[in-house]
């Protein structure tokens, strides 16, 4: 099964004059898109996402139900403001504080609130730390549980079936896929969010760095360093 | 519910399709949708594991085909209806009823940000004591239910060593279905990947599941 939330390029193009031809849109016409399966069962439902969304939007506005003003600011937040930026500053300062660290690991929720990091799908938080010899890997494999503060919302792959699938079954399968090497010897261990924690990985701090300063150090954390599907490269090594 | 939600542990997915400098939302209606989420759980008419069952009961062809934003449109949609804040009529023409009333937003552009921060109630309560203690070994229980569970299948009738407490939190099983939070203590349960996935796994690796004190056992 190919992963269908990374739709292809003619799919996209398609919704995009879609929804830019759709300011009359408050009728949204029946399921006729070649995408649907024969045996699909909600042929009542109109197919495209962008035409249904604007017509719900448009009846929740004037039911009193939804304030585009409020839409617009949280839009605005997970696209400007909460991101894996927010996380990459909680791993340098961990790397550089020992006694930040040491909070990080015991209270993870206070010690990045200290940093000025707070907002839904935070609130119980756990920071798990890589070793020479521990890799630790996050996942969701019912749906998409992510920690939004530190890192806000999950990338398509995260939320994917192949990702969900095999990263409990074939955690090294995984890992190798995305280029990251792991010693045969050490120890792989895969974080399932399945209730209301949200994981964080501490990963190793790359060798060649004890010259940068935080800034610097929080410039080389990527997002995918802090799921566990990669590391974090030393300087001058694209990741 | 043993559906194509709960899918850790299968393998014919296809390869991992990493997006280099992926943009946060992909369409606009993508964003629109989070945003109308957030705005209509925040009346209160329904609950983070009722939300979580609702886009559970999309049938599975329809998961795997849908993107995971028309998940999410399609729970709202039928949440709405099945709580009667909108009506099949208003659904389909996107206009309210003649004399419906109107509400006033529960998230406006002021409240919005803090609107975020709000959910998920306190771990620490006395009221529910722990079942199980850091140390122990315990085995999940081998359930089915129709409902919503966040036990996954891979892990039942498996054994493991419960590494950290958590706490206490809502019982998704019973708080889906509007039956009740039933709190209790939720563990981080270590399972080796020899016991899950048998002799082929590496010896070194473990799973981590986070358990509700009603889906273990004592071994």
């Amino acid at each position: 099964m190919a992963d269908k939330e990374n739709a292809p390029l003619d799919r996209r193009g398609f919704l995009k004059t879609a929804a830019a031809s759709t300011a009359a849109a408050a009728l949204p016409t029946v399921a006729q898109s070649k995408d649907d399966e024969p045996d699909h069962d909600h042929q009542d439902l109109p197919s495209d996402p962008a035409l249904r969304a604007k017509a719900l939007e448009s009846l929740l506005v004037e039911k009193g139900f939804v304030d585009p003003a409020a839409l617009d600011v949280l839009v605005d937040m997970f696209e400007n403001k909460i991101g894996p930026r927010n996380g990459a500053r909680v791993i340098a300062r961990a790397w550089v504080d020992p006694a930040y660290k040491a909070r990080l690991l015991a209270d993870a929720p206070s010690a990045i609130a200290e940093l000025g990091f707070t907002s839904g799908q935070g609130e119980h938080m756990l920071v798990v730390e890589n070793g020479p010899k521990v890799h630790n890997l996050v996942v969701c494999t019912l749906c998409s549980c992510y920690p939004w503060p530190v890192l806000g919302l999950p990338p398509v792959w995260y939320k994917s079936a192949p990702y969900r699938s095999r990263a409990v079954i074939d955690p090294r399968g995984v890992l190798t896929e995305f280029g990251t090497h792991v010693d045969e010897d050490a120890e792989v261990h895969v974080w399932d969010s399945t209730a209301e924690l949200r994981y964080i990985v501490l990963p190793e701090r790359p060798s060649g760095t004890e010259h940068l300063s935080e800034e610097q150090l929080a410039a080389l954390v990527t997002r995918d360093a802090m799921i566990g599907v990669a590391k974090v490269p030393p300087p001058g090594e694209a990741p | 519910m043993n559906g194509i939600h709960d899918m850790g542990g299968m393998q014919d997915m296809g390869p991992i399709q990493h997006e280099k400098n992926e943009p946060v939302f992909h369409h606009p209606w993508e964003g629109r949708v989070y945003g109308i989420d957030r705005s209509l759980r925040a009346i209160g008419k329904w609950n983070i594991d009722a939300w979580r069952h609702q886009i559970e009961l999309v049938p599975p062809a329809e998961y795997l085909r849908i993107s995971y934003y028309e998940r999410w449109l399609r729970a709202n949609e039928e949440l709405l209806l099945a709580h009667g804040l909108v009506t099949p009529t208003e659904l389909a023409t996107g206009s309210p009823d003649a004399g419906s009333a109107k509400a006033v937003p529960a998230v406006n552009a002021a409240t919005a940000a803090r609107s975020l921060g709000r959910g998920i109630p306190s771990s620490r309560d006395p009221s529910a004591p722990p079942q199980f203690a850091v140390g122990q070994r315990v085995r999940a229980r081998d359930i089915n239910p129709v409902g919503h569970t966040q036990l996954p299948r891979y892990a039942r009738g498996r054994a493991g060593i419960i590494v950290i407490d958590h706490g206490v939190y809502t019982f998704p099983d019973t708080n889906a279905l509007f039956l009740g939070e039933k709190r209790q203590h939720v563990y981080s349960v270590r399972f080796t990947a020899r016991e899950l996935w048998g002799n082929g796994a590496s010896p070194h690796d473990t799973v981590n599941i986070d358990m509700w004190d009603d889906y273990l056992e004592l071994v």
